[in-house]
């Protein structure tokens, strides 16, 4: 039987919701209490059931855990799972993403804070840094964001192993076309209001996230300030903001199947950040940004709250499944396309990322 | 020639990782060497410890302390502190959090 699960990484760490109908959830955790969780996978490539999780105890460091059946055991390797190269003096600080690749059922790529890019070629056991990004002459200028200076997006190309996006706060954009070794800032169209001579330069975005629409490869983005679509890989962005309550954010999402399908949950301000209104809410595309409706049923009025980077995914269902995490602990689910959503989860401390998947 | 071993005390929080392991005995193989040679030995036989209580460049983690006879090496030299043989050295993690 299929069975949804959605992984919730808090600051104090990792809940499992389940179901079978994603009317009827089961809450699972806390597993890693007290650590922080800030990214996970869901890795359902050739039928596996695997869950990855970047958790960082207070105390005793980051590390990569894996899980083999669905969430419910953990394994952690007994040597570092992802460390810098002593030549590079660094100490990991936190990791911030794990991405399977669809081109490669064996690699996971990892982004962590500072800005780096790892790749694993065991399903995410043991990673290894990408040294093309790494020794990139821009890296001594990248600034870490509020949250760190991270890499915290990683974007591949089906059909193209070659291909490859990351983004980071604050740096911007970065594409390469020879799977991983060389790296170009893409950031052309893509606005620095921050900056105070040229608001479009090279790199120094702070670009929040970026998603790919599967079924025609268009990538969209949410900046600190500022939304935008590229129809060409990357290589240039054009506004999709005007038809949105707000341009500041910190998460966008893209159907898996449907092209022009997107979702964007809008956060009031950049000094304010808070749901526009005080209604939590997410705002629906399905012209690739040309109009935007806003989709709220069931979610909270006179709310306070924000969601995160990472705080948002959708499942593969049909219809898609949408869901979203608060940074005061509640975590909503809708089974048709963000019309409608129930709360699956309350009280739970700060969510940092939500990722969910169907298994079996 | 050997001499008296040094004894390394694991906070509650580790112990699990090693099987409930409280303390382990590190032979000391001159009369003193470093918080660093000392942990190398410890952590040889517990490889998921040394990345607990120590980062890739071989530093002690910002929230945990280890203390030589009761004196904070932490606040010191660090790992380049000297550890007599026969000393008792705790690993403990630090107060702080929220």
């Amino acid at each position: 039987m299929t069975e949804t699960i959605v992984a919730i990484g808090t600051r104090k760490g990792l809940w499992i919701a389940r179901s079978t109908d994603r009317r009827e959830w089961a809450l699972e955790g806390p597993h890693f209490l007290m650590s922080e969780v800030a990214s996970v996978a869901v890795d359902t490539r050739e039928g596996r059931s695997s869950v990855l999780a970047g958790v960082k105890s207070w105390h005793w460091g980051p590390t990569v855990q894996v899980s083999s059946d669905g969430g419910r055991t953990w394994t952690e390797s007994a040597e570092r799972a992802l460390s810098f190269p002593t030549d590079t003096d660094t100490a990991l600080e936190r990791v911030w993403q794990l991405t399977p690749d669809p081109n490669d059922s064996d690699v996971v790529w990892a982004g962590v804070e500072p800005h780096a890019l790892f790749r694993s070629t065991d399903r995410g056991k043991r990673y290894e840094l990408v040294r093309g990004l790494w020794d990139h002459p821009h890296r001594p200028s990248w600034e870490p964001g509020f949250g760190g200076g991270a890499v915290h997006t990683i974007v591949p190309e089906p059909g193209h192993p070659e291909h490859l996006l990351v983004a980071m706060s604050a740096g911007g954009v970065y594409r390469s076309e020879d799977g991983g070794n060389t790296w170009e800032a893409s950031n052309p169209g893509i606005r620095a209001y921050f900056m105070p001579d040229n608001e479009y330069p090279e790199f120094g975005q702070c670009v929040h996230k970026v998603a790919r629409g599967q079924a025609d490869g268009a990538l969209y983005a949410q900046n600190h300030k500022g939304v935008y679509r590229s129809d060409d890989n990357g290589h240039t962005w054009e506004s999709i903001a005007d038809g949105l309550p707000t341009d500041f954010g910190f998460t966008i999402l893209a159907h898996p199947r449907r092209p022009g399908v997107v979702w964007n949950i809008p956060v009031q301000d950049d000094g304010e950040r808070i749901p526009p209104g005080a209604q939590l809410q997410v705002q629906r595309s399905d012209d690739g940004g040309a109009h935007w409706r806003m989709q709220a049923d069931g979610l909270p009025a006179d709310s306070y709250t924000c969601v995160l980077r990472d705080a948002a995914s959708l499942d593969e269902s049909d219809p898609v499944g949408v869901y979203l995490g608060t940074r005061n602990g509640d975590v909503f689910a809708s089974a048709d396309e963000g019309e409608s959503f129930q709360r699956i989860a309350t009280q739970l401390p700060d969510v940092l990322v939500v990722r969910a998947a169907q298994l079996g | 020639m050997p001499s008296a071993p040094v004894r390394v005390i694991l906070p509650g929080m580790l112990r699990d990782l090693v099987g409930g392991v409280a303390e382990i005995e590190v032979e000391s193989p001159t009369e003193s060497q470093t918080v660093a040679e000392l942990l190398d030995r410890a952590f040889s036989g517990h490889r998921v410890l040394d990345g607990k209580v120590r980062d890739e460049r071989g530093q002690i983690r910002r929230h945990v302390k280890v203390f030589v006879n009761g004196e904070d090496a932490t606040r010191g030299a660090g790992v380049g502190a000297a550890v007599p043989a026969g000393a008792r050295v705790h690993i403990i993690n630090a107060v702080s959090g929220g």
